[in-house]
């Protein structure tokens, strides 16, 4: 499946992911997972959330830089080798993964990964 | 569109002789109306008849913002308190506050000279201003508003700030022109971008001054707002805006020199330098009744040509400015100038042009850090190509500056934004 991901630019300053979960709580927004990818100067949040389109726009309102991906997710099973198995389907199909953290459901978690190619990895994975 | 043909398109003779009388009229005038004038001459052992016309010029001693400190509030002013009909102050931002005063001739003739320059920018009785200069002690808005006033067109005087409120008026009131700061028209350029407005609006031109800009800056607006920018200059002490404009020919700024001389000196032997060579700025008022000024130094750098213009006028011209004198850096004995910054980061264009450079001392080494912002066309959600944009602006700056910034992306909108003017550098070192 491909999801939306909200990326969001944070300088290191003290409160600003507060600012950032405050514009969603206030938009009644549900935050479905959040990766926090950091350097020295700044960090990158990224977000699955119940509804991208309105966050991105609240979010841009208030100043944030903000932009959405497409991100594969991969329903996962909690077993040796999966994560293994998965990476072996994909060797051959993209060339790197940039990006990956995992996403809670009521079925289960699933693997989020970012790659160049979502759309043609997906079939893939469906041929698989 | 030349507003006094008679004044802006002299013969360069009818000039000097003009300027000539003029000035010894004024030399004249500060002798016997301002003591500290007085004193200076009579201690450099001149007399008001010791100068015949321009070319005496030389002889008489400067004048700098220490003098107007020295002097402070009205020390220098020629007319009593009865005559003068306004105020304004400098905005201090190199120190102390000035404070200038107008005659109602004063208050004339600076209308008239902002007339000059909005007719150059093509601006008649037909378009409607808005004056999105602060208003108040700082010259920028009245000094703006009179001058469109006394060109006929419709003036909406909104001063700075609260940018909704200045899109809606320019949009339902069917705007024409603009004049403000060109990092607030940037700012605004942004904004309409943002909201998606440019096709709802009639904006035609923009005068724009009170801080340097580069030539990128002005495309960029051009060609983003879709309108022809102009460049205003002035500076409260002399007047304030409209001491010189640049027309549509863009090839470099005509002073209205039958009310202010111009002459370039070199910074370190404070004589003067010929045509085209950059040096300090220096003016002397020659209609001024409420504080004239003698060769009053400006700080900016530039040159000057002569010779006429395209356009038709014979006024001399400035060329962009470099920056001001106390503008310059010198990081690890490399002259710099928050312009090049500028110029580099445009000329990049993927970035937005809102920088603030950061110069600290380290164990004895000067730093230099620049904030550039992230502009939400060229993020992207992958560290590495942010590092690789991180990696690109280094370069650009350290080809423009010869030496090598540290550069740190911050949000958009995070560095100040100027309503008054842009603030561009914070130099943490102490000396």
């Amino acid at each position: 499946m491909i999801l939306k991901q909200l990326s969001v630019f944070v300088e290191n300053k003290e409160g600003r992911m507060k600012d950032i979960t405050q514009v969603l709580k206030d938009s009644n927004i549900n935050i479905q997972t959040a990766s926090l990818a950091d350097t020295t100067e700044y960090g990158m949040l990224r977000l699955i959330v119940s509804d991208p389109d309105l966050a991105k726009a609240k979010l841009r309102e208030a100043g944030f830089p903000v932009s959405i991906t497409d991100v594969l997710a991969v329903k996962a099973n909690d077993s040796i080798g999966f994560l293994h198995d998965l990476l072996c389907k994909l060797e051959g199909n993209i060339s790197s993964i940039e990006y990956m953290y995992t996403l809670p459901t009521e079925d289960g978690p699933v693997v989020i990964l970012k790659v160049a190619n979502p759309e043609e990895i997906e079939k893939v994975l469906e041929e698989v | 569109m030349i507003w006094n043909e008679a004044k802006e398109c002299m013969s360069r003779d009818e000039m000097e002789h003009l300027q000539s009388t003029r000035l010894v009229k004024q030399v004249n005038y500060v002798y016997h109306n301002v003591e500290y004038y007085r004193k200076k001459m009579q201690a450099a052992g001149l007399e008001p008849g010791d100068i015949r016309g321009i070319e005496d010029i030389t002889k008489l001693p400067f004048t700098t913002k220490d003098d107007l400190r020295n002097t402070y509030p009205c020390g220098l002013f020629a007319v009593p308190r009865s005559e003068v009909v306004r105020i304004h102050a400098s905005s201090g931002t190199t120190g102390k506050a000035t404070v200038v005063g107008y005659t109602r001739r004063d208050i004339e003739i600076w209308s008239e000279c902002v007339s000059r320059v909005l007719a150059m920018a093509g601006v008649g009785k037909n378009d409607t201003v808005q004056v999105s200069y602060g208003y108040g002690l700082f010259t920028g808005g009245l000094g703006a508003h009179y001058g469109v006033e006394n060109v006929g067109a419709t003036v909406v005087p909104l001063s700075t700030g609260n940018t909704k409120k200045q899109l809606t008026m320019m949009k339902d009131l069917g705007v024409t022109s603009i004049m403000c700061t060109p990092s607030y028209l940037m700012y605004l350029t942004e904004s309409i971008e943002e909201q998606g407005i440019l096709d709802e609006l009639q904006l035609k031109s923009a005068v724009c001054g009170a801080e340097p800009w580069t030539e990128e800056m002005r495309n960029q607006i051009e060609s983003r707002l879709h309108i022809k920018a102009h460049d205003i200059y002035g500076l409260s002490e002399i007047m304030g805006p409209g001491v010189a404009g640049d027309c549509v020919y863009h090839k470099g700024l005509h002073i209205n020199e039958d009310h202010f001389l111009p002459e370039i000196i070199s910074a370190d032997t404070l004589t003067p330098i010929g045509d085209g060579e950059i040096g300090e700025l220096v003016f002397t008022t020659l209609t001024k009744e409420a504080l004239p000024l003698i060769r009053y130094r400006t700080k900016d750098l530039t040159s000057i040509s002569h010779g006429k213009c395209d356009c038709g006028r014979t006024t001399a011209r400035l060329s962009r400015f470099v920056g001001r004198s106390d503008d310059m850096l010198i990081i690890r004995g490399v002259n710099v100038f928050p312009s090049q910054v500028e110029a580099a980061l445009l000329e990049m264009g993927e970035v937005s042009p809102n920088y603030l450079m950061i110069v600290d001392r380290v164990n004895n080494l000067d730093t230099l850090e620049v904030l550039v912002e992230v502009d939400e066309k060229f993020f992207s959600d992958e560290i590495k190509e942010l590092e690789n944009l991180t990696k690109k602006i280094t370069h650009v700056l350290q080809q423009a500056l010869l030496i090598a910034p540290k550069v740190k992306l911050v949000e958009p909108k995070t560095l100040e934004r100027s309503e008054g003017k842009a603030k561009r550098v914070i130099d943490k070192r102490k000396l």
